[in-house]
């Protein structure tokens, strides 16, 4: 088997030829929700090791994505400049955790530093994935899926009713998220090119991550979990512990997606938590292959490529939806296995069933 | 608070809690010959209701509603037809994943079809400002419908499964399906009659509610959470305590509004629900040795 290193390195040929080929067809634009689109495949990544490799479903993950954008938008979003008098401000702006960014209709605004409001972003999914992952965690099936389904809808329901976080219009005028070298996470044109490469370089990273992590001894417990729990169990797995590790882990790869793409697009809205985006993340990892971190990443790439362009029109949901339904039905072990030998071992398998393209 | 008032919620609380117990026993009618819970029952209320508004406009009242339930019912079997009956041994996680994408389906297809627009069939004794005045409390007749549909609906499962043939072999395939199946039980068609069942019952209360509680495309996902949280809190596949969780679930709801921001009414349900996961899987009112034999399933 190639190494992880070659592997990411194609991947990244991957990208550079996409790339070229946009802008070879004079479609540089694309790039935009290219770019987009590798902040949602974060959330499908950690959902496919979740769902994959730990065999836990969660149907609440738009939600995590969402806790992400929001604390981050909200957080640099503050306008503290009245307040700079109080002890804890004056403590947070000396502690450098603060950051001035320019007034539309001029003058300073005081909100807190965008990486410091990415901290918070991340220990406050982390926090409460565990809260959540604690008792539901326990949980199978039905159970976990149901409470996770409630899960993501508590949140979407406090978004779209809390004035504070904008309600139904959500958050806006979010700052970019400045990086070394003068560059930064956020909109516009010039910074296309480079939030493309920022985005999906992101993504091979998290790929590495979690590619370390599937193939060392904590992936084989996790696959020990999926395939019998009590027999894992039994081995000395302590199964509780890593099924709400990976839980956490996935949350937290979420959030950071929703951190990013919200200073790439200026702000989120309380649609990003609905659970027709959880739903979504679930049909691109069972597309892709449950467990298939490849599979995940061109599944995500493709559908969510061509649900931001529009392609789908009105029908958006309803292609998600019987994507799903399809790919369940006929072919379980998902459709986009990048592992050939798996993929022909599974289809021999089956009987006489071919894998039917949606 | 003023005793007036308390009762005014305790009555919404019952009407919405109607709704959720009905869904509660739909959930359970398939779990118990199927082992899987059906993530699109809510759809079958909201189609019920879309249905019998429909109908409504060229049928009268009793004639729409009645072939809106027969209509949700052949859509329950198409369902199951379509999408559970050909699979060999499916796993929980791949059931669950397609009936959220049926659901999701039955979902856009009613935007397709009916648009964003809120529904509701007329009163169906007066109107909306018809009250009947019981011990100072204004009841609307509606929710005496409601109430009294929920307890026919209950009433005539418990006959259906105690007294006829037919209830008598579902209930023998919740038991123990392979065992059924070896004496004669023609399981298959059970399981589709289970989702009629189902499908019908829904309906028949989407219809109920629908002059109060309205009816939209959307409804359904969270009509279903809401009757999960209720067949749980009963414990999985007891249909009289699902019908006493939906009361519960719905008064908590009702008495919500009165403490919380409106928007924040559906979290009430939901954190009910993961406080019984967390608690007492097994629910309210079902035993440990259930939720054991359960999670092993």
């Amino acid at each position: 088997m190639r190494s992880r290193w070659a592997r990411v390195a194609a991947f990244l040929a991957v990208v550079a030829l996409v790339q070229l080929g946009a802008a070879a067809a004079g479609k540089a634009f694309y790039l935009t929700q290219l770019t987009m689109a590798a902040y949602y495949t974060l959330v499908a990544v950690g959902l496919s090791v979740l769902m994959g490799y730990a065999g836990q479903i969660s149907l609440g993950h738009a939600a995590f994505f969402a806790i992400g954008g929001y604390a981050s938008g909200v957080l640099t979003t503050l306008d503290l400049g009245g307040r700079r008098a109080a002890p804890p401000v004056a403590v947070l702006e000396h502690l450098g955790l603060l950051a001035l960014r320019p007034d539309p209709g001029g003058g300073e605004l005081l909100g807190v530093h965008p990486w410091a409001a990415a901290a918070v972003a991340l220990a406050l999914a982390a926090l409460v994935a565990l809260a959540i992952g604690l008792p539901v965690l326990r949980l199978k099936g039905h159970y976990l899926a149901m409470a996770t389904l409630g899960f993501g809808t508590i949140v979407s329901s406090v978004l779209i009713g809390t004035a504070a976080l904008g309600a139904a219009d959500g958050v806006s005028g979010v700052p970019p998220l400045p990086l070394l070298g003068g560059l930064a996470v956020g909109g516009g044109r010039e910074a296309r090119l480079v939030n493309y490469w920022l985005a999906w370089g992101l993504v091979a990273l998290a790929l590495l991550l979690l590619m370390n992590l599937v193939e060392s001894r904590v992936g084989r417990a996790l696959r020990a979990i999926h395939g019998a729990e009590d027999a894992a169990g039994s081995m000395g797995v302590d199964v509780a512990r890593l099924k709400l590790a990976t839980f956490v882990l996935s949350a937290v790869l979420a959030a950071a997606g929703g951190v990013l793409l919200t200073h790439y697009n200026a702000g989120i809205g309380p649609s990003e938590a609905g659970s027709l985006k959880s739903v979504r993340y679930v049909a691109i990892v069972a597309v892709g292959g449950m467990g298939s971190l490849w599979g995940t990443v061109a599944t995500s790439a493709v559908l969510t490529f061509l649900s931001l362009r529009g392609v789908f029109g009105t029908f958006d949901d309803a292609v998600f939806g019987a994507v799903l339904v399809a790919v369940m039905l006929l072919s379980p072990e998902g459709i986009l296995r990048l592992d050939a030998l798996g993929a022909l071992r599974a289809l021999a398998a089956r009987r006489g069933g071919g894998a039917v393209a949606p | 608070m003023e005793i007036g008032l308390l009762l005014q919620y305790l009555v919404a609380g019952l009407t919405y809690g109607t709704i959720y117990a009905v869904v509660g026993v739909g959930f359970n009618i398939i779990y118990n010959t199927t082992g899987i819970i059906n993530f699109a029952q809510g759809e079958f209320v909201m189609l019920g209701g879309m249905t019998a508004v429909t109908l409504h406009g060229f049928l009268p009242l009793p004639l729409a509603i009645a072939g809106a339930v027969l209509l949700t019912m052949v859509a329950g079997v198409l369902v199951e037809l379509l999408f559970i009956r050909w699979l060999v041994r499916p796993t929980v996680l791949r059931m669950i994943i397609i009936t959220i994408g049926v659901s999701i389906l039955i979902r856009e297809a009613a935007l397709v079809g009916w648009g964003e627009s809120v529904r509701a069939l007329p009163y169906f004794t007066g109107d909306e400002v018809t009250a009947l005045s019981l011990g100072g409390v204004h009841v609307s007749p509606q929710v005496l419908w409601s109430l009294a549909t929920c307890l026919f609906i209950v009433a005539a499962l418990w006959v259906f499964f105690q007294r006829t043939a037919l209830g008598r072999q579902m209930r023998a395939c919740a038991v123990n399906r392979e065992a059924a199946a070896l004496c004669g039980v023609p399981v298959r068609n059970l399981v589709t009659l289970s989702f009629a069942l189902s499908a019908g019952i829904g309906a028949l209360a989407g219809c109920v509610v629908s002059p109060i509680t309205y009816t939209a495309y959307n409804v359904g996902g969270g009509l279903a959470i809401k009757g999960f949280t209720v067949a749980i809190l009963g414990g999985l596949g007891n249909s009289a305590a699902a019908v006493a969780a939906g009361f519960v679930v719905g008064i908590l709801e009702a008495f919500s509004v009165s403490l919380l921001p409106a928007a924040y009414k559906d979290a009430v349900s939901v954190a009910v629900l993961l406080a019984i996961l967390f608690a007492r899987p097994s629910g309210l009112f079902g035993s440990s040795e259930r939720a054991r034999l359960e999670s092993r399933a």
